[in-house]
């Protein structure tokens, strides 16, 4: 493999604790090395910032129900195609792009890992076959267990070991990657017609509690030992005064530690919190509690988030939170998607326009500040817009110039209809913070990265790791003129590399790179009991076959990646 | 006001789409350099002047520009998209998406015009003399926002599905409609001067339908309203009306329940 050298660049590696000092980075077969040959192709980075690829912790890029978004919105794709170009096949989509531009647009943005945080195990074949058809990008998918019945089953009788032995199974035949919990209870019960709203709403026939289902899935979570902690969507998400059901929520991670061999120290990763960090009793006296919800947060070292920031876009909601989609299409009175996943989920989609003309949307887009304003630690707090639920990832570009520079956000206030009740509802305002390309890099490379189980092979630029690295046309050295030469910067790499081979040059994709999926193989004791429930299962209620359901094989996971785990 | 004539001298084999055949497009532009607009035919893209022979110069702005297209474009899509201001006139009859997504200025077609035309139309005026295809002034494929402003004029028929999703402004129908109109609705206005078909006003939450001749089956969802006297375009009459889509929500505006309105001429 052919060596590189990137050459003068401001380096900043929170891993090395690096802050921009100007730097070379070496590249050897696939891997930063501390030096290499006089052989080796010089990337000039002079007056330019190099940052490891970037890691995306929570998106919706791959399986059904992006699959069902794409078909019932073609006006998406309507003034949003790019043609064959060079390396490029065609693309098209604003919200939820074609696989292929999906992995191209990531890529350009300096992007070189992203997780899909919702995958019904039902339709894991679907999902790795959209995962397979992303060039460039390592991806990984994580299986919703909040609503599963094996889980419900297990966890009324506090079988823990039994519901880490399912949890194993799953991640092993899904090709699964961590543990997803959305509306926990909720979703199950929303086959009932009904929902759960409080930690406390019992789940209907079942007869658990979601503080049961989410104490029992950490626990099982750190039985096995697993790379990434479990990762949660709490329940009443997007509702006026939703931020003590997040508290609840987060409450039960206390006294709970993490165990693994990865360095991640998390027990809980709570997503998107910006929907979750809602106070006021209606849409009129709607505010923020985000400083509610970071200072717990800030106060417990064993939980990490992401932002789920407003982009203040025309978007595609979806998710595996039934009842949440049928409540927003009431509010917005557009089409209206639903998905019952036998077993196991749900899961619904409804366009969405946050506009900035209506003061809820523009008090979404504050409290998505706000949070990685007010948290403490860059390290816990990750960059993301739920993508596509927020708003498209495409737009990380312009979350960063909101975050790294307060005239961008005066700017945008100023620009609001209801300015003052953004003002009098947040306190975005109040707030001149302003994140460094430093603290940049642990929210969206370090960090993540950490927290994945991923932080001795990606997000940082030690010698030995993943050469997944990006430059940026940005001089740290000079002072930001305009705050869109932030956004520009950060749209566009002048160039990228993914495990070593160079992918984007000047903007454009150079190589279709060497993607892999990640996947997590958890060996526990012989379960009999398990493995007897898991056929019966099949035999009794699912439509297939348990021989039909493995995604197995080169044509579902070309070229897969495993992490270990031994709980044996 | 500077006028640009284009004459089709070479027939395209294939349906061409000239997305840049508006006032907007030629402005500021020499006959030359117009010639040198992409146009796309399958999955070929080339130049305006391969097919059409431009003679005149563009006006500065599209205010400012008058564009004539003459010849045989029976084959052509996209007349007129997105334009904001000016003229366009076309002589002969145009295929789909002619005035697509237009802003303000006028389109004269003399002769036929394709489906899909005016979609999500915003402002400005359509004038057809002869007849429309389906889905005038509604909505893109999947998109809740069909035609919102301006005004469109048929003097021939109209086909199905018109108005689909419409937000506002008027459609006039000279002669008669086929099935579907205004479904979806949320506002506007449609007139039809001739016959209507069926399915009148399907899920309408808002917006008005008058029809002068007869309609061959009522939505189930209308209800008689009573009689009213109107003038409607010019036209003075007794109207019987109709209100619903009674299947569908309707908003409250200042207490009152405000429905779809459908008035036939008695």
């Amino acid at each position: 493999m052919s060596e590189y050298i990137i050459k003068n660049g401001h380096v900043f590696d929170p891993v090395q604790g690096i802050k921009g000092d100007k730097k070379d980075i070496a590249i050897k077969d696939g891997k930063i090395v501390d030096k290499v040959g006089s052989g080796a192709k010089v990337i000039d980075a002079k007056d330019k910032t190099v940052m490891a690829g970037a890691v995306e912790i929570h998106a919706h890029i791959a399986g059904p129900k992006v699959n069902l978004g794409r078909i019932y919105r073609p006006e998406d794709k309507l003034f949003s195609c790019t043609p064959t170009k060079g390396m490029e096949r065609m693309g098209g989509g604003a919200s939820i792009p074609t696989t292929f531009k999906t992995g191209y647009e990531y890529a350009k943005m300096g992007y070189t890992t992203a997780m899909e945080a919702a995958m019904p195990p039902l339709f894991a074949r679907h999902v790795h076959e959209e995962i397979r058809d992303t060039p460039i990008i390592d991806e990984a998918a994580f299986p919703v267990f909040g609503n599963n019945w094996f889980v419900l089953e297990y966890l009324k009788n506090q079988e823990i070991e039994n519901t880490a032995a399912y949890i194993a199974w799953l991640l092993r035949v899904t090709k699964g990657y961590a543990v997803k919990v959305v509306n926990p209870g909720g979703t199950e019960a929303w086959g009932w017609g009904l929902n759960c709203l409080s930690v406390n709403d019992p789940v209907p026939y079942f007869d658990i509690t979601p503080a049961e289902i989410v104490s029992g899935l950490i626990d099982a979570n750190e039985y096995l030992g697993l790379p990434h902690s479990m990762h949660i969507h709490p329940n009443n998400l997007g509702n006026p005064g939703c931020y003590e059901t997040t508290l609840d929520t987060l409450k039960l991670a206390e006294g709970k530690k993490a165990k693994n061999k990865f360095g991640r120290e998390s027990v809980m990763h709570l997503t998107h919190s910006q929907f979750h960090s809602y106070g006021g009793t209606n849409w009129g006296d709607f505010e923020s509690k985000a400083k509610e919800v970071t200072d717990y947060v800030n106060k417990n070292k064993n939980i990490t988030i992401d932002t789920g920031n407003v982009t203040l876009d025309e978007t595609t909601t979806m998710t595996a939170d039934g009842p949440f989609e049928h409540h927003l299409t009431g509010l917005n009175h557009l089409k209206w998607a639903n998905v019952d996943v036998e077993l196991e989920t749900a899961a619904g989609v409804v366009p969405y326009i946050y506009s900035p003309n209506i003061s809820v949307c523009a008090i979404q887009w504050a409290i998505g500040l706000e949070i990685p304003l007010m948290m403490k630690d860059p390290m816990r707090c990750y960059i993301t817009t739920d993508h596509p639920n927020a708003g498209p990832f495409t737009r990380y570009p312009r979350v960063f110039k909101w975050l790294m520079s307060a005239k961008a956000r005066e700017t945008q206030i100023n620009a609001f209809k209801h300015k003052d009740k953004v003002l009098s509802q947040t306190s975005i305002g109040t707030l001149d913070r302003e994140i460094s390309l430093y603290e940049l890099a642990q929210m969206t490379r370090a960090g993540p990265a950490k927290c994945l189980g991923l932080g001795a092979m990606c997000g940082g630029l030690a010698p030995g790791m993943d050469a997944d690295v990006a430059v940026y046309n940005f001089n740290p050295d000079k002072p930001v003129a305009d705050p869109e030469d932030i956004e520009k910067a950060f749209s566009r790499c002048a160039a990228v590399f993914k495990s070593g081979v160079q992918v984007v040059s000047n903007g454009d994709i150079v190589s279709n790179g060497n993607k892999r999926t990640l996947w997590v193989n958890a060996k526990v004791k012989d379960n009999p009991q398990v493995m007897r429930d898991i056929s019966e299962k099949f035999i009794k209620y699912y439509s297939m076959t348990q021989n039909n359901y493995e995604a197995l094989g080169h044509h579902f996971v070309p070229n897969p990646y495993a992490l270990e785990v031994d709980a044996t | 006001m500077e006028t640009v004539t284009i004459t089709m001298k070479n027939a395209p084999a294939l349906y061409l789409e000239a997305d840049n055949v508006s006032p907007d497009a030629f402005a500021g532009k020499k006959a030359a350099q117009i010639a040198e607009l992409s146009v796309h035919e399958g999955n070929t893209t080339s130049t305006l002047g391969k097919y059409f022979d431009v003679s005149g110069d563009a006006g500065a702005t599209a205010a400012d520009t008058k564009v004539v297209v003459r010849g045989d474009v029976k084959k052509v899509k996209y007349l007129g998209f997105k334009m904001t201001a000016g003229e366009l006139v076309i002589e002969g009859t145009a295929d789909q998406y002619v005035g697509a997504w237009m802003k303000g200025g006028k389109i004269l077609a003399k002769g036929d015009i394709g489906a899909f035309a005016a979609t999500a139309m915003k402002g400005g005026e359509l004038t057809v003399e002869g007849n429309a295809g389906n889905y005038l002034g509604a909505a893109y494929r999947g998109d809740w926002r069909g035609m919102s402003g301006g005004k469109i004029l048929v003097k021939g028929n109209a086909g199905s599905d018109i108005g689909m999703y419409m937000l506002g402004g008027e459609i006039i129908v000279n002669g008669n409609a086929d099935v579907h109109v205004m479904t979806h609705a949320e506002g506007g206005k449609t007139i039809i001067k001739g016959n209507a078909a069926s399915k009148l006003g399907g899920q309408m939450v808002e917006g008005t339908i008058f029809v002068f001749g007869s309609i061959e089956v009522m939505m189930p969802g209308f209800k008689p309203n009573g009689e009213v006297e109107l003038e409607v375009d010019g036209t003075k009459a007794k109207f019987a009306h109709f209100i619903g889509d009674m299947g569908e929500r309707h908003k409250k505006k200042k207490g009152v329940v405000v429905y779809g309105n459908l008035y036939k001429k008695i």
